[in-house]
């Protein structure tokens, strides 16, 4: 009888096989979009972890200096004599192609015991520590290392964590410039009595909890919860596919179900035939979802992690490791998509009636009162949504509300669409218009969740780009102020660079220093930039807020100015002081700094110089009446000698940092067009059940005298005025979304807060866009309509169950 | 792998030639003394610019062994050791120094050994030794005073440490031929010269608590390039201070063939040092003891027949294992036979 029954079940498919494909693609994209995020954060949060063990042997913690800053080497040895057990440990970057890479150098006699530490072992302790020494890094980092020809030769070492390389502390001394300077010390765990406090070896030095895996994590929470958000919509927009088709199926499956019942197979074993039926599919779409996802994941992986290594340092390769535990997430994700679409359709067989009638019509058409529920439970997620944004603070609050705002507009959607074909419906007065309209609402349940994707997609995709293109604007308006100079050469040496000097000067309104060195502030690289009191700052510079005598306090060496990011980030205003290598000083002014990933920090030339006396001066921007910048770009070239590769203009920088802008947003974007593509299949899938559904409704109308191709139209135009009614609808809840995006996400993960521009070109396009996918999912339908044989019509008439 | 591995490629040339097994793939690092000098016979010792380190050699140790009576009148022995190895030859200075540092410490009572072991790297100021006033230490662990005859000698483990106080009232003593101390038959040698007449008091602490204790230890300075040869498994060391005034040094390094390199120096109660030749000392084992998994031999017979000694010697606690990183056995001994006396014993190489 089991074996029976199952037959009967399968053979559905069997005549459906569309229907199977839809069920089950629909929930492998759900699946893909999930567990490729998924596997991304995954890998990338392993990397901080990783990167934390390794330097910190996991746990404990550091002595640092109280400043921040770098530390007298001769404390190590002071410490140790007191009977502190510590290890010291000298850190900073070295940029090489791709990117900058950590390089911590440790001392492999006292360091916790590490993957590091063993493999500076294997290496052999000679040629770890003598010169020139070796460099040990995971062989994504070690093959990027090897690029630079200054740098000592790099071991492969898979244990070690990527985007990180590790030296004995002499030879990364030499490499960071830091020699005589420790970054901190680590305090083994088993600890003798010491013999002296810490205060009495130097007041300069304090104890603290060791930075953990946390502190990148939270760094980078933002940038995660972002990429989950995405994940999590396309999930959702996945599972209406597969809650309409799972729906759909069951269905149009009941006179099989009350045949088989009717023929004494028990409720229980129906059901359980029907579960195992939908586990096997659901199965074989997580697989499929894995597969997929994994291919997405190694797709963008290798952008997201420039963006994590440029934007907090985080040491990211963008190489993906395939986990056992992704398939067991995935396969769970798809089984719990396929139980949360299924549950309601097998909760009505279990309670159906023995002779129930068979009417596939019923599943299409959802009561009043279903519909009143979905506007409640709207109303309450929008209230939920103003809670959030009012009353919380913070990423995730800023999720909840955006969260809330879109499940609550997709909720209200059916609601709106049906109120305006009411409306469409009253003012037609030819009867054919009449049909159309009634039609169309009483189609509209069975559309709803495909539209409702599709306003998901559609507000995303305005959401996102509207973000997008007003941070672009405001960012390219930004390199105009920020770009004042006119020419910006770099010398070779300090030999050219007094050359330069000697021939711009004369020739020039002004030549204005930019040199700089990489500091870390907060355990995040940062940059030390010198500025020259010039009226090119004092009238360009895009301050956000400043104390009144800002210029003069730079100036004058006792303030510094702070970009945005690091102002949010580490909570620096005006009037604080900001920990820097050599003494805080005060912060004076809060700059705008869009598209630049790392804090920065501008001080007087003078003060850089005195902290940094051997800072490479070499980088300047010259002053030059626009028109006159060619000819002396072609002085300085024939006359100085300066390489071309050596001179930038304007142009080409405002080209390159407007690069690096897109970069970042490279990943969201694929998201986005992911997202969309969902939705237009969801549409389609919709559209081609509906097809076959609809014969009853359709036959009668033919009886009547409309021609096939005619009736064909009608779909065409009903897809299409549909698609532009939740167009329509999107526009708004995209523009909300965009808002959120940018005044309370965006200022969470990047550390900007930008004014909202509206694009409404990029709407039509998408408009266009989206009517081109509504049409082009209904034209199959429609077609195979307007082919249909009469016969398949008349039976309508003849079959009436 | 670990960081202890390191330490133990590192320090295995160093107590080589207390001669642990060298693990596989750093047996040849004894031998292979490029770029460092060898010690060569004819090389006049000199103080106190001897005391201090030899950087044109690979290896190098200042150790302390000392027997001590506490007020309770029970047997016990403080070790202290300070190892230099040069990975490759160059000066000791910075934070690219090719140096490393191990300390080894030890206090043994009748029932419990307590053990500390410290690395350091060279040219930071963690670690290093000066002439005079002299100066040798590893992180807190310190041997210094005004000179190397009068000095405080104080270690510490998480479980233990030790304050002594350490006077000679003699000169030092050189060992071999005027310091040249041949170890194997193909003539590897080193340079090798003891401080044997320290009178110490001091205090001693274990989880039981303090104890003052009073006693005498010997001080061996010795260093060197290349001592191993292939085939020397371990060696036997002891020295013995004899209730007559006499002290003895005598040592074998044993052969994988089963047959031994031995030699011994017998000070005289008035200070002359007499190297006696490699088949003047006969050592046999008399009793084993499992220590750590493994059969040592505890007890000893050591007759040195041209001086008339033909004594026992017997650890005051078999147990004296050092569980570092190259474990080997070192602890008190009491001597009694033809002469009576307490003594220090080493024994490595005991798989």
């Amino acid at each position: 009888m089991t074996r029976t029954a199952l037959s009967a079940l399968l053979s559905h498919w069997k005549r459906k096989p569309f229907q199977l494909l839809t069920f089950v693609l629909g929930l492998a994209l759900a699946t893909a979009l999930w567990s490729g995020v998924q596997a991304i954060n995954a890998e990338a949060r392993s990397s901080y972890g990783r990167a934390t063990d390794a330097v910190g042997g996991g746990a404990g913690e550091v002595i640092k200096a109280k400043n921040g800053g770098p530390m007298d080497a001769a404390l190590y040895g002071a410490l140790r004599r007191a009977g502190w057990r510590v290890s010291p440990i000298v850190e900073g970057w070295v940029s090489v192609e791709g990117g900058r890479v950590r390089l911590v150098g440790i001392d492999p006699f006292t360091a916790p015991q590490t993957a590091a530490a063993g493999a500076a072992i294997e290496t052999g302790p000679s040629e770890f520590i003598a010169a020139p020494g070796r460099l040990l890094a995971a062989p994504a980092t070690a093959a990027r290392l090897r690029t630079s020809p200054d740098l000592p030769p790099v071991i492969d070492a898979p244990e070690i964590a990527p985007g990180i390389a590790f030296a004995d502390i002499g030879v990364a001394q030499a490499l960071l410039g830091l020699e005589g300077q420790l970054s901190r010390l680590i305090v083994v765990s088993d600890q003798t009595p010491a013999l002296r406090s810490l205060n009495e070896i130097s007041p300069d030095i304090e104890r603290q909890a060791a930075g953990s895996a946390e502190d990148l994590a939270r760094l980078t929470d933002s940038f995660h919860l972002n990429l989950t958000a995405f994940g999590l919509l396309s999930f959702a927009v996945g599972l209406f596919i597969v809650h309409g088709t799972v729906g759909l199926a069951f269905e149009q499956r009941r006179p099989v179900f009350r045949t088989l019942r009717t023929l004494g197979l028990p409720a229980r074993r129906l059901i359980g035939l029907l579960v195992a039926e939908l586990m096997v599919f659901a199965l074989l779409a997580g697989i499929i979802g894995i597969g997929l996802g994994y291919l997405i994941a190694a797709a963008l992986l290798p952008d997201v992690a420039a963006t994590l290594r440029g934007l907090y340092g985080a040491p990211v390769e963008g190489q993906l490791t395939l986990r056992p535990i992704w398939w067991a997430a995935g396969l769970g994700i798809a089984i719990l998509g396929t139980a949360t679409a299924a549950g309601s359709s097998l909760w009505k067989i279990a309670r159906m009636p023995i002779l129930a009638p068979a009417r596939p019509r019923a599943w299409a058409m959802a009561s009043e009162r279903a519909l009143w529920a979905q506007g409640a439970a709207a109303i309450g997620l929008l209230a939920v949504a103003l809670i959030a944004g009012t009353a919380g603070a913070g990423l995730v609050a800023g999720f909840l509300m955006l969260g809330a705002l879109l499940i609550a507009c997709a909720l209200l959607l059916p609601l709106i669409l049906a109120g305006a074909l009411r409306l469409a419906q009253t003012a037609a007065r030819q009867p054919l218009a009449q049909w159309f309209w009634a039609d169309t609402r009483q189609q509209l349940p069975g559309l709803s969740l495909a539209l409702m994707a599709l306003l998901l997609a559609l507000a995303t995709n305005i959401g996102v780009g509207t973000m997008v293109s007003s941070f672009r604007l405001t960012f390219t308006g930004w390199l105009d102020q920020r770009l004042a100079s006119e020419l910006y050469v770099r010398a070779e040496d300090d030999a050219q660079a007094g050359r330069l000097l000697a021939y711009l000067t004369p020739r020039s309104e002004a030549v204005l220093p930019i040199w700089n060195v990489e500091i870390e502030i907060g355990g995040a690289p940062a940059e030390l930039y010198g500025v020259a009191d010039h009226p090119t700052y004092r009238e360009n510079w895009p301050l956000l807020s400043a104390l009144p005598d800002v210029w003069d306090r730079v100036a004058d060496g006792s303030g510094a100015l702070i970009n945005e990011q690091l102002s949010r980030r580490d909570g620096y205003g005006p009037g604080d002081d900001v920990p820097l290598p050599g003494g805080a000083l005060t912060v004076v002014g809060v700059y705008s700094d869009y598209g630049n990933p790392l804090a920065q920090v501008l001080i007087s030339p003078e003060v850089l110089t005195a902290r940094y006396p051997d800072v490479p001066r070499l980088n300047y921007g010259v002053r030059v009446s626009p028109d006159r910048a060619d000819a002396l770009a072609d002085g300085l070239i024939r006359d100085v000698g300066l390489a071309e590769d050596n001179l930038t203009d304007q142009a080409a920088l405002k080209a390159f940092s407007i690069d690096v802008f897109d970069r970042t947003f490279t990943v969201t974007g694929a998201l986005n067009v992911l997202t969309l593509a969902v939705a237009g299949f969801a549409i389609l899938t919709s559209l081609l059940t509906l097809a076959t559904m609809r014969l009853p409704q359709l036959a009668p109308v033919w009886a009547l005298g409309l021609t096939r191709a005619r009736l064909a139209r009608l779909e065409l135009v009903r897809a299409l005025v549909l698609a532009t009614l939740t167009l329509v609808l999107a526009i708004p809840v995209g523009l909300l979304l965009a808002w959120v995006l940018l005044a309370v996400i965006n200022v969470e993960a990047f550390g900007w807060r930008l004014p909202m521009h509206i694009f409404p070109r990029d709407w039509a396009i998408l408009g266009a866009l989206s009517l081109v996918a509504a049409g082009a999912a209904s034209l199959w339908p429609a077609w195979r309509l307007a082919r249909i044989a009469p016969s398949e019509l008349i039976k309508v008439f003849a079959n009436e169950r | 792998m670990n960081a202890r591995t390191l330490a133990y490629a590192v320090c295995a040339a160093m107590v080589i030639c207390a001669g642990p097994v060298l693990p596989q793939g750093f047996s040849g690092l004894g031998q292979d003394a490029e770029g460092f000098a060898a010690a060569t016979r004819g090389t006049e010792i000199v103080f106190p610019e001897d005391h201090a380190p030899h950087e044109d050699f690979r290896i190098e140790w200042w150790y302390v062994t000392a027997n001590l009576v506490g007020e309770d009148g029970r047997d016990y022995g403080a070790q202290w050791t300070l190892f230099r190895t040069a990975l490759v030859a160059g000066p000791d200075s910075g934070w690219q120094s090719p140096v490393v540092w191990l300390g080894h410490a030890a206090l043994t009572t009748p029932e419990a050994h307590f053990v500390a072991e410290r690395y350091g790297r060279g040219g930071v100021g963690q670690a290093g030794v000066s002439g005079e006033p002299f100066e040798a230490f590893i992180d807190e662990w310190r041997m210094a005073g005004p000179n190397l005859s009068d000095i405080n000698i104080f270690a510490q483990g998480s479980d233990f440490s030790y304050d002594l106080q350490a006077v000679a009232d003699r000169g030092y003593v050189l060992q071999g031929d005027q310091g040249f101390s041949v170890k194997s038959p193909s003539g590897e040698a080193s340079h090798y010269y003891s401080q044997p007449y320290y009178q110490v008091s001091g205090t001693i602490r274990t989880p039981d608590g303090a104890q003052r204790v009073t006693g005498q230890a010997w001080l061996d300075r010795e260093w060197f390039s290349s001592i191993l040869t292939g085939g020397q498994p371990g060696w036997d060391w002891t020295a013995l201070h004899l209730d007559s005034g006499d002290k003895v040094m005598a040592f074998q390094v044993r052969g994988a063939d089963g047959g031994a390199f031995t030699g011994a120096t017998w000070i005289a109660a008035d200070g002359t040092a007499t190297p006696l030749g490699s088949d003047a000392l006969r050592l046999t084992p008399l009793r084993r003891t499992e220590v750590a998994g493994r059969e040592v031999p505890t007890r000893w017979r050591v007759e040195l027949a041209a001086r008339g000694l033909d004594v026992e010697i017997a650890a005051v606690n078999p147990g004296a294992w050092m569980d570092l990183t190259v474990p080997y056995w070192e602890g008190p001994v009491r001597v009694t036979g033809s002469h009576q006396g307490v003594g220090y014993l080493e024994m490595t190489g005991y798989e």
